[in-house]
């Protein structure tokens, strides 16, 4: 069982091993920055951020407000043109971007909340813990989470909330399976065994010395599925599934499948920008991982 | 392959099957309203919904009706669509080879091709083929494919006449034999293409970097070092890189099917997917979950599948 009272201050002694690991941790978020595709995501992801916090200085218009002439192609005024409600497509797709970031951030807490939770708990407690909680994780991973989105919206209606519910709970089966395999291998370390030895409980030693190691794999993983999580919401809202309140990538992509033979900009900026968002994150990954993984292959 | 790792296996797909029934039972009736309005739309009287209670079992406490639920299911009986007035069954499985001809075709064009350039990729690394295949596989799959069914939609079937803008076959000009067979290619290209992307990028990436891991080994380099054709080195390799390929390929059922949900929405391709929207507005329930339940286990099939496949492939595979 969890024993979260530790019996002695050990804060000193194994932070010598723990602190050398982590500051090799620091070292390798920056080694990000040394790969071509790193250097790419890192730029990416940031000006996809700022855009998505500076949205209301960005945008020229209100998305819902009809500012022009409908289906107008693109001009100084609407750089990426007008719907066919007179809409601005380029403040659609900088609110767009604000909405698909703020879900891929919302969904990736959750995730790596509940994929961390599960993973240490399978791999520390070992045994029929380990069985049943993988099992599960066998089970949420092969449950469609497209599918089973679609069947949600439409019977529960549209929302955001619980489209972030749903993908936070549906996408942590990888997360946790990258927790289990760090925390098996770091459970039998020295360092953790020193801790131990000095009397610190499960939990403490759980806490405080083996997760802080296997977390920088996580992020890498974390960063993949939120790449993943928005490509899933841009394809529920482009059926019509998406939050009717609330401009986003998927929406501007759907509306314009009904006028892509008139207005191929309506389609082309919003789909363009989803793709920019899901490779920033990918390279970012695939960024963190070479840097913290420098025997990688490539 | 031990017999007894495929029943080991099987019976592993069992659990996860009735852990589905039972999701699937949760969400009817988790489900804001009552299922009678559901099952008998809104503007039915209280005498039809008493019916549908009774022929549903609705009154009945609810482990009994899960049980009769499950019994139902597992007879292939998935409801009746309100809209189709048929049975839900006889909907999807009408629409399930559209959709499976679709998924197939792009499946088997990615992995060929994927293992190709791959291959290529590993053999020219660093080298101009080898960035431009790179950056390709990157861009394609940061892709969304009914974005890339758009584009190819309005430059390649709009813009130039070479392919057919939408549909399975030419409703105007209907072909038989030989000639409908080609009609029927000539509108299955451009969608399969669409919908091959994201695997593609996939695949090549993935055997990739299998087959620059695989030149370091040792026996590579032995093979290598006696002289050895460098074609057939790379042969070697890639019976060792293929496994975790095929691994990732099966897991990727589900997306695959997801994509090819909206790859048909944007071509009009009369599989699941354009059930699945029209069921959506229509607000077909039945036919919504029967398709849940069919693509899942369709899922779990095709992770079975794999799982086997690759314990045939690799000798060393001998679950006890």
């Amino acid at each position: 069982m969890l024993d979260s009272t530790p019996a002695f201050d050990i804060s000193n002694q194994p932070a010598l091993a723990l602190g050398q690991r982590a500051s090799e941790g620091r070292k390798g978020f920056f080694r990000i920055l040394r790969s071509g595709t790193g250097r790419i995501g890192v730029l990416l992801t940031c000006g996809l951020l700022a855009v998505a916090l500076l949205a209301g200085r960005i945008a020229p218009a209100d998305p819902f407000a009809s500012v022009g002439l409908p289906l107008r192609s693109p001009t100084l005024a609407h750089p990426m043109g007008t719907d066919d409600l007179g809409r601005d497509v380029l403040s659609g797709v900088v609110y767009g971007t604000r909405t698909s970031l703020a879900l891929a951030l919302i969904v990736s807490l959750l995730t790596g909340a509940i994929g961390i939770i599960v993973g240490s708990l399978a791999a520390w407690h070992g045994r029929r813990a380990d069985d049943a909680l993988m099992r599960i994780t066998e089970f949420v991973q092969i449950v469609p989470r497209f599918f089973l989105a679609v069947i949600v919206v439409a019977l529960f209606g549209p929302g955001l909330d619980r489209l972030v519910l749903l993908l936070g709970l549906t996408s942590w089966p990888w997360i946790a399976r990258v927790v289990r395999a760090e925390v098996l291998s770091l459970k039998q370390r020295e360092f953790v065994e020193a801790a131990r030895s000095l009397g610190a409980g499960h939990f403490r030693v759980l806490l405080r010395e083996v997760l802080p190691n296997a977390l920088p794999p996580v992020v890498v993983v974390v960063s993949l599925s939120a790449a993943s999580v928005i490509l899933i919401e841009t394809g529920l809202s482009f059926l019509g599934l998406g939050d009717p309140e609330v401009v986003s990538l998927g929406y501007l992509a759907n509306n314009a499948q009904r006028f892509l033979r008139v207005a191929w900009w309506m389609a082309a900026f919003p789909g363009a920008a989803i793709a920019l968002a899901v490779l920033g994150l990918n390279l970012l990954g695939d960024g963190l991982n070479d840097a913290l993984n420098p025997r990688g292959g490539r | 392959m031990p017999s007894r790792y495929l029943l080991r296996r099987l019976a592993q797909v069992l659990p996860t099957v009735a852990g589905l029934l039972v999701l699937n039972f949760c969400i009817i009736h988790l489900a804001p309203g009552d299922p009678v309005i559901a099952l008998g739309g809104e503007h039915g009287d209280a005498a039809y919904y008493t019916f549908l209670r009774n022929r549903f079992g609705l009154d009945r406490p609810l482990p009994e009706q899960l049980l009769t639920y499950v019994a139902n299911v597992l007879r292939g009986d998935l409801g009746t669509s309100f809209v189709h007035g048929r049975s839900v069954t006889g909907v999807i499985a009408e629409r399930l080879p559209a959709t499976l001809l679709l998924v197939s075709t792009a499946l088997v064009l990615s992995s060929v091709a994927g293992v190709g350039l791959g291959t290529l990729a590993a053999r020219y690394r660093r080298r101009p083929a080898d960035v431009a295949l790179n950056t390709a596989a990157l861009l394609g799959y940061a892709t969304p494919s009914f974005w890339l069914g758009q584009v190819a939609l309005l430059t390649l079937a709009v813009g130039t006449g070479l392919f057919p803008v939408q549909g399975m076959t030419d409703a105007r000009n209907p072909q038989t034999g030989l000639a409908n067979l080609m009609d029927l290619l000539h509108h299955l290209a451009l969608p399969a293409i669409v919908l091959a992307v994201n695997e593609l990028a996939l695949t090549t990436r993935l055997v990739r970097t299998g087959l620059l891991e695989a030149f370091g080994a040792d026996y590579v380099r032995a093979a290598r070092a006696k002289g050895l054709p460098e074609a057939l080195v790379i042969r070697h390799a890639l019976w060792n890189v293929m496994l975790p390929v095929i691994t990732v390929i099966g897991s990727r059922a589900g997306m695959l099917l997801s994509g090819a949900v909206l790859v048909e929405v944007v071509f009009a391709w009369p599989g699941l997917g354009r059930l699945l929207l029209s069921s959506l507005l229509s607000r077909d329930y039945p036919v919504l979950l029967g398709m849940f339940l069919v693509i899942s286990v369709g899922v779990i099939l095709a992770n079975l599948i794999t799982d086997l496949a690759y314990a045939r492939l690799d000798p060393r595979i001998r679950y006890q």
